[in-house]
């Protein structure tokens, strides 16, 4: 039992050594911001992927309630002076609630149906965004005030103590988003590992079979629908708060492609692997920012060869890749 | 009053024309191949963009769109057969994910050929418009309604009449039913990828005088033919043009009636409203689940 | 005493063709009750009615007296029935305990709070729902196959799963949709036994299978449908006599 509790866990682990580990390796500004960035973005994604990779149901507007999260929180602290904790829980119960309205009904879609309604849900929440200029700002956008808990104000910009070491407020931010998706990450993991997580992944594998042993479907469906929004929401806040300034594009079409294909890229199912999508799909227009006006065309490229050659995404294929490694290892020595 | 709402009826009947040869496009390869083909948009940013660099450069204006419709026909053979094909046993997303790899590859070298600049294109006739119980008409939308209804002649025809088109059809129902009968299904795929890039370069070419066109144009024109054709019911083609009509109406009617900034978020409500009821189209097949 | 499942005129049409017409029977508690008849006499498609997978036509089901109207196969499996399918249906992202236990599911009361936090509450009960999987497996004889994935399992072993998991629900009757099809001699033997055991602990068997020597062999009573309708019903020496049954299987 204790041998299964710590391989329930592995991946967690690692994660959080990765996430202390790597200040070690870094110093700049710049890449404390990236790397909070895409901790945060990485968090939304392992949200995505419970209801992608696990119940097997396509969302190609999942932007839309990350959009949601970061605006609503964005405008009460900004227009009403709420403080962002509040903030950010209330706009998590309302997407959650709004995900739960549109769920019910476009969660009976299948296949590319689905893909077209959640598109279409994503759309309409970008297109009011961007036209409600009075509270939004618009296409331009809008400031948002730093995070803060009950007064303790967390900036980029301030200096802080922590454990009697100094830290700058990059840093902070850092860690504070490291522990942020390490603690969605213990979550997703407690909730996969469970009668819900198991319900969840028979609608996957078999609805059929999950119906006539008692399962109901649609009320799970619904149900990893509005968590996964509720992730995208708090992530969106958070992502709000640190940028200090959002506009539509969080809640863009092109940002809900960005993040399914992250999930996909990294291994649909593999909370760990989606992860790494994150990571590699925010990393590679830094890397391919050098090849200027061939960044486009490299970036598609990479994406169709990487789906093609390893459609079941980065980190499966590598581990199915060792698994055989080993098994032919194994079988020479015997 | 009447004559502004034909006025809204005639921009909405020319651009939902568009999204019926795009919505056409998706039906083609859906139903061969089941695929959701995300890059269809860029077979007409091609058609356009190609047929409008080809006449700057002084080639006459039929032979360059000639050329461009062939040049779009072989991107889609090479889509097929260089990323849908050895991806054949993927997941349904990882299908998405590759068209869209793909689409970005193509709208990267647009962009690198041709520029980000918007690019005009000249009336293929007068630039007179024609007057109609006090609307107007542009005259290339007349192009583009006679174009469109020639194409789904043609489509009929060659699925009703011609072996080829049979076959296409026998795939789209039984892969290996039709495989047994001797038809070779891959080359059929490859077929039905051609066809649908001809026809998305030519509606690509007769609107892109309404339009304008740039290198990012095919994202939200191929999207709003993936729209048409899930009103009307994926794979069926009679739905994927009464889809692209009635898509293109109510936007032409909310953009004049409502708002111009809400027309694309009624575009996308109206798919919602359709599916809520029918949940696959308006023409979509009921479908059984065989257990 | 009101029968366990109660089937009255039931019908269903597919766009025109009477895949099942006019069917009525009754299944006592206990009873080992089998439907048979030749490919296309719709025995699938009535199983597919009676578990609430299909809507009917005409006519209705009852499970312990209580109308099924339009009681989902989710509802119905609260209320006690449960099958397996002739195509089966296995989670293959799952390992084959794991399918098992999802057969736990409404024994298994877990609410977010505890889930999300992994308070003890919820351990036990996987515990315990993993103890009562590995029996059932153990039961059904695939027991050396707990932590494998499914998709790595034979095509026999699966079918054994499937009813292992269905065994998890407790139901009261169980329904089995050609459980030896695919199966060689041996294999169906060991089912037979399995169909027995399970019988024996008061659970009712509805079979629909090929297997004549399989099915004249444990069942209490017959149904035998021909293109849709009843043609026969009655105990296994009836059914073996009945001049009809004969014509249709000899004749046909």
């Amino acid at each position: 039992m204790a041998q299964l509790a710590n391989f329930r866990l592995k991946g967690l682990l690692l994660l959080a050594i990765v996430v202390f580990a790597l200040p070690l390796f870094i110093s700049n500004p710049f890449h404390y911001g990236l790397a909070t960035q895409i901790a945060l973005i990485a968090g939304a994604v392992v949200g995505l992927n419970l209801l992608v990779g696990f119940a097997g149901q396509i969302s190609l507007g999942h932007a839309g309630f990350f959009g949601l999260g970061a605006y609503f929180s964005g405008i009460m602290t900004s227009n009403y002076g709420w403080s962002a904790v509040p903030a950010l829980l209330v706009g998590a119960v309302g997407v959650g609630l709004i995900a739960w309205v549109v769920g019910r009904p476009i969660l009976r879609l299948k296949g590319h149906y689905l893909s077209m309604a959640t598109l279409a849900v994503g759309f309409i929440i970008a297109i009011i965004l961007n036209n409600e200029r009075a509270l939004t700002g618009g296409p331009d956008g809008m400031p948002v005030p730093s995070f803060d808990v009950f007064g303790w104000e967390l900036s980029p910009f301030n200096q802080y103590s922590l454990l009697g070491v100094e830290i700058s407020g990059d840093l902070a931010w850092y860690l504070f988003a490291g522990v942020v998706l390490l603690v969605a990450v213990w979550l997703a993991q407690n909730l996969i590992d469970s009668p819900i997580g198991r319900a969840l992944r028979s609608v996957h594998g078999s609805e059929v079979a999950a119906s006539v042993v008692g399962v109901d479907t649609a009320k799970y469906k619904s149900l990893v629908f509005v968590i996964s929004a509720i992730y995208a929401s708090v992530m969106g806040a958070l992502y709000g708060h640190f940028q200090g300034f959002i506009t539509p594009s969080v809640a863009s079409f092109d940002f809900s492609i960005l993040l399914i294909t992250m999930v996909v890229l990294g291994g649909m199912g593999s909370t760990i692997g989606v992860i790494i999508g994150a990571v590699v799909l925010e990393l590679l227009p830094q890397v391919l920012a050098d090849f200027q006006e061939m960044e486009m065309v490299l970036f598609g490229l990479i994406l169709m060869l990487t789906m093609i050659f390893m459609p079941k995404g980065l980190l499966p294929t590598a581990a199915g890749f060792w698994a055989k490694r080993r098994a032919q290892t194994a079988g020479g020595k015997a | 009053m009447f004559s502004e709402f034909l006025q809204y009826l005639f921009t909405g009947i020319t651009i939902g024309a568009t999204y019926a040869l795009i919505a056409l496009g998706f039906t083609l390869i859906y139903n061969a191949s089941h695929v959701i083909n995300f890059a269809q948009g860029e077979f007409l940013m091609i058609g356009g963009m190609a047929t409008v660099s080809l006449t700057a450069m002084g080639v006459p204006m039929l032979l360059a769109i000639i050329l461009a419709v062939v040049l779009a026909g072989v991107l889609g053979i090479a889509l097929q057969r260089l990323a849908i094909a050895p991806a054949k046993n993927a997941d349904v997303v990882t299908l998405i994910i590759i068209t869209i790899g793909a689409s970005i590859f193509i709208r990267g070298l647009a962009q690198l050929v041709w520029g980000k600049e918007y690019h005009v294109m000249a009336n293929f006739s007068s630039d007179e418009p024609i007057q109609i119980f006090g609307a107007v008409l542009n005259s290339q939308s007349l192009w583009v309604l006679g174009v469109g209804a020639v194409l789904v002649a043609i489509l009929v025809y060659f699925f009703t009449r011609t072996l080829t088109g049979k076959a296409i059809l026998a795939t789209s129902m039984n892969k290996d039913a039709a495989r047994l009968v001797g038809i070779r299904t891959q080359m059929v795929l490859m077929l039905a990828f051609m066809v649908s890039a001809l026809l998305g370069s030519i509606a690509g070419v007769v609107v892109a005088p309404i339009t304008f066109t740039s290198y990012d144009i095919g994202i939200i024109l191929g999207l709003k033919g993936f729209v048409a054709a899930a009103i009307g019911g994926l794979g069926n083609g009679m739905g994927a043009v009464v889809g692209g009509l009635a898509l293109g109406v109510v936007e032409a009617m909310s953009a004049g009636y409502l708002s111009s900034d809400y027309k694309d978020a009624v575009a996308f409500s109206m798919i919602l409203v359709v599916l809520f009821f029918m949940p696959r189209g308006l023409f979509g097949a009921k479908v059984v689940e065989r257990v | 005493m009101t029968a366990l499942v109660e089937v009255s005129n039931l019908s269903k049409d597919f766009g025109g063709v009477h895949a099942v017409e006019d069917v009525s029977f009754a299944v006592e508690a206990g009873q080992v009750y089998s439907v048979i008849g030749p490919n296309g006499a719709g025995k699938t498609t009535l199983f597919n009615l009676i578990t609430g997978l299909y809507t009917p036509t005409g006519g209705e089901v009852k499970l312990n007296g209580e109308p099924t109207g339009k009681l989902q196969p989710n509802q119905l499996a609260e209320r006690g029935m449960c099958r397996t399918f002739q195509q089966m249906q296995i989670c293959m992202n799952m390992t084959a305990i794991e399918n098992v236990m999802l057969g736990r599911h409404l024994t298994l009361k877990s609410n977010l709070l505890t889930t999300l936090f992994r308070l003890p509450a919820l351990t036990r009960g996987e515990t315990a729902a993993r103890n009562k999987a590995a029996e059932l497996m153990e039961f059904v004889g695939c027991g050396n196959y707990l932590d494998r994935d499914a998709a790595a399992m034979s095509y026999g072993a699966l079918k054994r799963l499937e009813i292992a998991r269905a065994l998890a629900a407790e139901p009261k009757v169980i329904l089995l949709d050609e459980p030896a099809a695919g199966l060689n001699a041996v294999e169906t033997e060991a089912l037979e036994a399995l169909i027995r055991k399970i019988a024996e602990q008061g659970i009712t068997v509805m079979l629909v299978e090929h297997d004549m020597k399989l099915v004249m062999g444990i069942s209490d009573r017959l149904l035998v449908l021909n293109y849709g309708r009843v043609l026969a019903e009655g105990t296994p020496a009836q059914i073996r006599v009945n001049p009809d049954v004969i014509a249709a299987y000899l004749g046909g």
